[in-house]
């Protein structure tokens, strides 16, 4: 990805590599859809597509959340603006993949049964917190417009806060479900990361590391 | 390619049993009488045709070219379980496996096993026996091998449906007669850290161990097998020896068994040892007892969508619930 931070040419520069984040977000959240489609048209998935199909929108939803959660630390550590953009696009995607995760468990894995998925969801602990974590990235979803950014005024920043907890939900979801913690625990740390970076101290701490970045590059 | 008409199922290697044997064994192996014999009955009536079971196109060639080339596939004689469910695809069986010996990559175990060597081959039995033994590939091939289709039902709750070959277990212990003293069977599963990468992993106590009764190791539907569809066991499937047990969970199934012992105490398996609240000593298949974390409710069986109902004992209730008869199996999991 091209992040080249503002030089001296100035806002045009800034405004076309904004333009082109974006346009590689796009392709970015949407070619894994693309191939796991074409994958299983293709019969492709392996000998389980089904479970195939749920690892894979999962560890999508999990990969797009940390991403749009790694916006604004970059920002606060190398002062990135152009990025800022990509954050609601970044959770939109998740919610795609999100939804997908779902859609997938309640129709191909249990096949739309619903004292099975009755069972599925309430007597499986991992299960419950990931329908958790998805209800509570409904209402984010929903006022991710503009409009409803205007409308929700100082309420809009308090709601989306909720992501922190989703997050954090979403990787429980995962620890809980297996039986080898290796990658739960890498993609807990990455989560843990950005967690900890909303923690007073440590936003306070980025900028001061800024500062004395911007200082060595003179 | 390796589909082979049934007409002459030619098998050189002398090891697998030929196909008039096992068929006429046929009869009394998958004892649900009924729906056995008219699976049997469908299954003779057109010997030459192509069964749907047949092995299909190969999408795995690397484990499948890894067999001998002289290896003929037997097209197994019934397409079906007593249940009269279908088989499971050699392919499916073959390239789906839980052998964390090589990794927790269901689907990687298959390419990481292909050049395991299980030849030479000893499988040592010793404890509270009076003829403690060693078995080398000979002579458990001199056991009678028989075909047996079984539903394995993995504590993960997915299923297949797979035709074995093999004999029971029964008749290994006979051989060395266990003594008075013997209450339990426990198996280990050779210990191989250069060719079995997974065994580098620090989260288990390596090597696999598990443990039958030695009820449950004499009960007639405990399998030691050799081979599935007719071919000898592939690596990933637990070459050259496993034990196959249909009413418990999968992972009591142990895989490439070096040892084998008579004791008086519970043996403490693996995954007994790596989690205690989640893996006990029974495992039996219980729809109504959950994992800890996931219910064991239902099951998807390997190739379809939406789920079944989990069978009490995986459907093997009527041969050996009365093992268990005065038992709470909510604490004996």
């Amino acid at each position: 990805m091209d992040i080249s931070i503002a030089t001296p040419k100035g806002k045009v520069n800034k405004k076309r590599n904004g333009r082109y984040l974006r346009i590689a977000t796009h392709i970015g959240a949407l070619l894994p859809l693309a191939w796991l489609v074409w994958q299983f048209f293709q019969n492709d998935l392996g000998t389980d597509p089904v479970r195939a199909i749920t690892l894979r929108t999962g560890k999508m939803t999990i990969i797009l959340l940390m991403l749009s959660l790694a916006v604004t630390p970059l920002n606060k550590l190398l002062g990135w603006k152009q990025i800022i953009p990509l954050r609601k696009p970044l959770g939109l995607y998740a919610f795609l993949y999100v939804s997908l995760h779902l859609l997938t468990f309640i129709w191909l894995d249990y096949g739309l049964n619903w004292a099975f998925i009755v069972d599925g969801i309430f007597e499986q602990p991992y299960v419950l917190i990931g329908f958790a974590a998805y209800l509570l990235l409904i209402p984010l979803a929903v006022t991710s417009t503009k409009w409803a950014m205007r409308r929700l005024g100082k309420n809009w920043k308090r709601l989306h806060k909720l992501v922190y907890l989703i997050g954090a939900l979403g990787v429980i979801h995962f620890f809980w479900l297996v039986k080898v913690y290796t990658r739960p625990i890498m993609y807990g740390s990455v989560m843990a990361l950005l967690l900890l970076t909303r923690l007073g101290p440590v936003k306070r701490q980025l900028v001061r590391w800024r500062r004395s970045l911007q200082k060595l590059r003179k | 390619m390796l589909i082979k008409k049934q007409t002459g199922i030619e098998m050189p290697s002398s090891e697998i049993t030929p196909k008039h044997i096992y068929l006429s064994r046929r009869k009394f192996i998958t004892g649900a009488a009924a729906v056995a014999g008219s699976a049997l009955l469908a299954a003779c009536a057109s010997p030459g045709a192509e069964s749907p079971t047949a092995v299909p196109e190969s999408k795995a060639v690397d484990a499948a070219t890894a067999m001998p080339a002289d290896n003929a596939t037997a097209v197994p004689i019934a397409t079906a379980d007593e249940l009269g469910d279908p088989l499971n695809t050699f392919e499916e069986i073959i390239n789906y496996n839980n052998y964390y010996e090589f990794t927790t990559d269901k689907e990687s175990v298959a390419k990481l096993a292909a050049n395991y060597p299980t030849s030479p081959w000893q499988v040592e039995v010793s404890g509270f026996v009076n003829k403690p033994q060693v078995f080398d590939l000979d002579d458990l091939r001199a056991f009678e091998q028989e075909e047996r289709i079984y539903r394995l039902r993995c504590v993960e709750a997915w299923s297949m449906v797979i035709p074995w070959m093999g004999f029971p277990l029964a008749k290994l212990l006979d051989a060395v007669e266990p003594t008075a003293d013997a209450k339990f069977v426990r198996f280990e599963t050779v210990l191989d850290k250069a060719n079995m990468p997974g065994q580098k992993s620090p989260w288990f106590q390596w090597p696999y161990v598990e443990g039958l009764r030695l009820d449950e190791a004499m009960h007639d539907l405990t399998l030691m097998a050799t081979g599935l569809y007719g071919e000898e066991l592939l690596p990933q499937s637990g070459a050259p020896i496993r034990l196959v047990v249909p009413w418990k969970y999968g992972f009591k199934s142990i895989k490439s068994i070096v040892k084998i012992e008579l004791t008086d105490t519970m043996p403490t398996s693996l995954w007994m040892a790596s989690a205690p609240n989640e893996y006990g000593f029974y495992a039996n298949v219980n729809p109504q007892v959950n994992h800890p974390r996931w219910s064991q409710a239902t099951e998807r069986r390997i190739g379809e969508f939406g789920r079944r109902e989990t069978l009490m004992f995986n459907g093997y209730a009527e041969q050996v619930a009365s093992l268990y008869d005065g038992m709470d199996l909510r604490v004996n999991f």
